[in-house]
């Protein structure tokens, strides 16, 4: 600035700022260590209980064999299936529907907010729907909703119990995969603790209708950033289109992808509310995940100091996925 | 020659045409949950309660859903309290927020002292915290507020405003920040000259340009918390406050609500956003893009 900021100036401007400052101070980096603080209490009952009880909690989730730790590690299987299945399915849908909206082609707006609009609804509402539509039914009554159609279209067989299957895949001990698996010394893969419960298919089919419109939204800000020279010069050096996507289009899009997986990665972690509205915590936990447990072990069940810590959990592994992203955007900037 | 280029063009044309056909799939397929929505939601009880016509659009258009999901039934609790409870939760919160980030926005962008680029992280990282880790200290901190002061946050829709307003400052002031950044050192150098101060500055130069700015950080703030149930869930504990949302999630949770009703009721919440969606939507995917931090 040509003038120099007068030093009221410089004051009322801290002035204006320390509210808000303050007030995330408060709710939220000392919010966070209560939360911490509270981790390591006995409290459990609804009167607080401040007594020091060191990593008890964060034990009892890990390496206890009651009912809570196995809730627990089920949490975390379903967290990473889910996760892995809805990015997949975001990141490949949003993709191709950008390279499609991305054509030139008739009513473009209109496409883009058909695939955004889910974006604007609850995921309340996405849960009370989607349950709805994929009620299996049952062989009393005959199947409803997806299945219906299914059946009607003689797809029989891609009926599915969705979200009231019990069933947990994953690699058998005795298979042939999880023989290879054993010899290389990663024989913990093979076991129902890193299985896929059956029953997220229901949630991820629900969040990707809700979120992959606006990972199309990403891709596509990122392929109109693309000059069209650069495409032009690709396919003039005889590339075809699938090359010029596949070594221009693809890699120039990197740091999109990268930032769609954190955001839709930290909102995949943080899934509350389409689980609530949608399955509840499923059969023998089929679709139960850290933020539901921690809702239910904390102000239903009223084990505070156990909510605490799998919340202190959930919280550093957003923080792991979302704290390098906050560094490296901030020293971008700066850079610019 | 012609026949060349017309060699050329056929596979054209039909590549055309098989783009718009997956298009038009793709189109369709998002549209089924509102397909389901509308045509359930539109049913006589009677017609609603066959199942396997569920895809088949109303013989008879009704509205006996919409009235019972919005008035409630003598076993049922309607959407009509929670839709005003929200109403007077969002307004609030929203426009506070906006306020606040603006003046943040303001601070942050063109007042910068040392150390802003060290805090601004420390606030952004605010918005990306899973809430369930503030929960606990928060409910306590509401419950002890009333006992020694009497201000009573705890389950009221005060006390929902604000939280929002805090939990939304880190957005709103992102979205600000990067939007007055994009406003030229110029201008505000040469009103400067002229004799302009911290306040004249932001009243007479960058708050008239910020029509566009606050009218993203509205819709932005107004859908997040339309839509919120956390929130709501652990802070509502009686149906006199709770968000729509909440009345929502009772009424397609409780078993003996029929179907119809959900959908009518699931149909009614989704309104408000929806309408700002529609008729904002340009604005709408640019708080989205600045959600990703790109402003």
């Amino acid at each position: 600035m040509s003038r120099k900021p007068r030093n009221w100036e410089r004051a009322v401007s801290i002035l204006l700022l320390a509210p808000s400052i303050l007030a995330l101070a408060i709710f939220v980096y000392a919010f966070i260590g209560w939360t911490g603080y509270v981790s390591l209490t006995r409290w459990e009952g609804a009167a607080p209980d401040f007594t020091f009880a060191g990593l008890h909690s964060y034990q009892r989730l890990f390496l206890g064999q009651g009912t809570d730790a196995i809730r627990f590690h089920i949490d975390l299987r379903n967290m990473v299936g889910f996760t892995l299945f809805f990015l997949i399915a975001c990141l490949s849908i949003g993709f191709v529907l950008a390279v499609l909206v991305d054509q030139r082609v008739r009513a473009e707006s209109f496409f883009r907010s058909v695939f955004l609009f889910p974006m604007a609804v609850s995921f309340i509402v996405t849960g009370v729907a989607w349950r709805w539509i994929l009620t299996p039914g049952d062989p009393a009554i005959g199947a409803v909703g997806i299945n219906l159609l299914l059946e009607k279209i003689g797809l029989d067989s891609l009926k599915s119990l969705w979200f009231t299957d019990p069933t947990v895949k994953f690699i058998t001990p005795d298979s042939p995969v999880g023989q290879i698996l054993n010899q290389i010394g990663l024989g913990f893969l093979a076991s129902s603790d890193v299985g896929y419960a059956m029953a997220l298919t229901a949630l991820v089919i629900a969040a990707t209708w809700q979120l992959s419109g606006y990972t199309m939204a990403l891709y596509l800000a990122g392929l109109r950033s693309i000059p069209d020279e650069l495409r032009e010069a690709a396919r003039m050096d005889g590339a075809n289109e699938l090359q010029v996507y596949r070594h221009i289009v693809i890699p120039l899009l990197q740091p999109i992808t990268l930032s769609a997986v954190i955001i839709l990665g930290h909102i995949s972690l943080k899934i509350y509310d389409l689980v609530v509205s949608m399955t509840g915590s499923g059969p023998g936990f089929a679709t139960d995940v850290p933020a539901l447990n921690m809702w239910r072990t904390t102000f239903d069940a009223t084990l505070f100091a156990q909510g605490a810590a799998i919340a202190v959990i959930l919280l550093f592994l957003v923080a792991v996925l979302i704290i390098p992203y906050l560094a490296y955007n901030t020293r971008a900037e700066a850079q610019r | 020659m012609t026949t060349a280029v017309a060699a050329r063009r056929a596979p054209l044309r039909w590549r055309r045409i098989l783009l718009y056909a997956v298009l038009v799939m793709a189109a369709g397929l998002y549209l089924v949950p509102v397909y389901v929505l509308l045509i359930t939601g539109f049913k006589s009880q009677q017609e609603a309660l066959n199942i396997f016509t569920m895809w088949t659009p109303p013989n008879v258009i009704g509205f006996h859903s919409f009235q019972v999901a919005w008035f409630g039934a003598p076993d049922s609790v309607g959407l009509e309290q929670g839709f005003w409870n929200s109403v007077q939760m969002v307004i609030p919160a929203t426009l506070i927020s906006s306020m606040i980030g603006s003046v943040n926005g303001y601070i942050l962008s063109k007042w910068k002292f040392r150390g802003a680029n060290l805090l601004f992280p420390l606030i952004l990282f605010g918005m990306f915290i899973p809430y369930q880790s503030i929960l606990i200290p928060l409910v306590q901190t509401y419950q002890l507020l009333e006992r020694y002061t009497g201000i009573a946050l705890y389950s009221t829709i005060a006390g929902l405003v604000v939280a929002h307003t805090i939990y939304g400052i880190p957005i709103t002031t992102l979205i600000f920040r990067n939007y007055y950044a994009a406003i030229p050192n110029e201008m505000v150098e040469a009103s400067r000259i002229d004799g302009a101060n911290f306040f004249s500055i932001y009243r007479y130069i960058l708050f008239p340009l910020s029509v566009p700015g606050f009218v993203v950080v509205m819709i932005w703030q107004f859908t997040s918390i339309w839509n919120d149930f956390l929130f709501g869930i652990t802070l509502a504990n009686t149906p006199k406050v709770y968000p729509i949302t909440l009345s929502l999630n009772n009424i397609a949770g409780s078993f003996h609500v029929p179907w119809n009703i959900q959908m009518a009721a699931a149909l009614l919440t989704a309104v408000p956003p929806l309408l700002v969606y529609i008729f904002l939507g340009r604005y709408f995917m640019r708080g989205l893009m600045a959600g990703s931090l790109k402003g």
